[in-house]
């Protein structure tokens, strides 16, 4: 007869566990802001996690943006030529790129390639005790190895969005313009007429550095807060991957709600 | 990795960035809708204003010359008052027409401006008194078959 009061305890336990944790990453966020000043000091320590985060994404960033535009301008198409408005492929493409799927796919990416290398390195020097090293040495392990990778990640995902946009607009133009032959200007001036720069590109690089915030500090609270051992690190690197896609997922419906109101 | 090597990739990595934000800013998206330049505000009331939006265009002789800015509902002539910005460099006489418009047949709807002959010119929060309303396409084709039945 103990099954209730079992379930019960269970769900009980599992809520504090959950608030303890966003509890401890609210503070950590608080720290690491802190300890940005004392970081920035020492900035080629930041430029080494651009290059880490940034420079190294850049590939799969540009493939898959590619291959993004050029599905859309396929599917686009099909879609479009039924109420025969095929002219409209570059609205199309330029509105869902830089409104949703930019900032969406480009973060998810980000997570999946960048987030997941961060919180393996930070778990590593945790488990092999070097984080606790630096703080005997007076060497704040916070501003050292922490504050320096998630500012490179905040300042690499709105670049790296930007570009997944902007190769997807290009996959869309080669699929539409080229290969099926919509008109160029059509293309590009019912674009232009229909992009806004504050209400579609401007709140798309703000949604991309929400989302690089929120994968940033995901991916270096795992870290800095893993079981110390071979199958924590692990574990961490797996929380990192599904925390971020689903904060960016259900970030990214906050923010459009607010955003996009359908008022126009 | 060589820290000059670092520093390069870093920098080619930042400039393409930023090179993708511009193509974004002014290839795709126009970047007249920032709107830095210095403008004035008119207001028209209006019967109906059918399907007219707020940031729809604000056009004169087909040329983009302002935008909407805000529709609001009056409660004491039951019209809707659009108030819109004109760009400065752009002054239009006093007897000017407003009317909506829709581009194409089922496009999205503006403002047109018909400029009239006057000699004093519409001013900051000027109302064009002259306007006319939206077609609504329900009245047409009721009107339409009213008097096809009188016949």
């Amino acid at each position: 007869m103990s099954a209730l009061p079992d379930i019960l305890r269970s769900i009980g336990a599992r809520t504090v566990e959950g608030i303890w944790r966003l509890g401890f990453a609210a503070r950590f966020f608080v720290l690491v802001l802190l300890y940005s000043g004392q970081s920035f000091r020492r900035l080629h320590l930041t430029i080494r996690e651009l290059y880490f985060s940034g420079v190294l994404s850049l590939l799969i960033i540009l493939v898959s943006g590619l291959f993004v535009g050029l599905v859309l301008g396929l599917q686009g198409y099909e879609t479009l030529q039924r109420f025969g408005s095929s002219d409209a492929l570059g609205v199309l493409v330029a509105l869902s790129l830089t409104r949703e799927l930019g900032p969406v796919v480009a973060g998810l990416l980000f997570a999946s390639r960048a987030g997941s290398a961060v919180t393996a390195e930070i778990g590593l020097m945790k488990t092999t005790e070097q984080l606790k090293a630096m703080d005997m040495m007076a060497v704040s392990p916070i501003a050292r190895v922490v504050a320096p990778r998630f500012w490179g990640g905040v300042l690499s995902m709105p670049l790296l969005a930007a570009l997944f946009t902007a190769m997807g607009i290009f996959g869309g133009w080669l699929i539409g313009v080229v290969f099926i032959g919509v008109d160029d200007g059509a293309f590009w001036s019912q674009m232009q007429a229909a992009v806004d720069f504050r209400y579609d590109v401007l709140n798309g690089v703000i949604k991309s550095v929400v989302f690089g915030i929120a994968v940033s500090l995901i991916a270096v609270f795992e870290g800095y807060d893993c079981t110390p051992t071979a199958e924590g690190v692990s574990r961490a690197i797996t929380r990192t991957v599904v925390s971020s896609a689903l904060a960016i997922l259900a970030l990214d419906f906050v923010l459009t709600s607010f955003m996009f109101r359908g008022q126009s | 990795m060589s820290r000059t090597a670092l520093d390069l990739w870093v920098g080619f990595f930042v400039v393409i960035g930023a090179a993708a934000l511009l193509f974004l800013s002014f290839k795709v998206g126009s970047f007249s809708g920032f709107n830095s330049g210095p403008s004035y505000v008119l207001q028209a009331p209006f019967d109906n204003i059918g399907g007219l939006k707020v940031r729809a265009p604000v056009k004169s002789a087909g040329v983009v010359v302002g935008r909407v800015s805000e529709i609001s509902f009056d409660a004491e002539t039951y019209r809707a008052v659009v108030r819109f910005t004109v760009d400065a460099r752009y002054a239009f006489p006093r007897d000017t027409i407003a009317t909506i418009l829709t581009s194409g047949l089922l496009g999205e709807q503006y403002l047109g401006l018909d400029a009239g002959g006057d000699i004093d010119m519409l001013k900051d929060g000027d109302t064009v008194q002259m306007t006319q309303s939206a077609v609504v396409l329900e009245k047409l084709i009721g009107q339409f078959m009213f008097d096809k039945a009188a016949e």
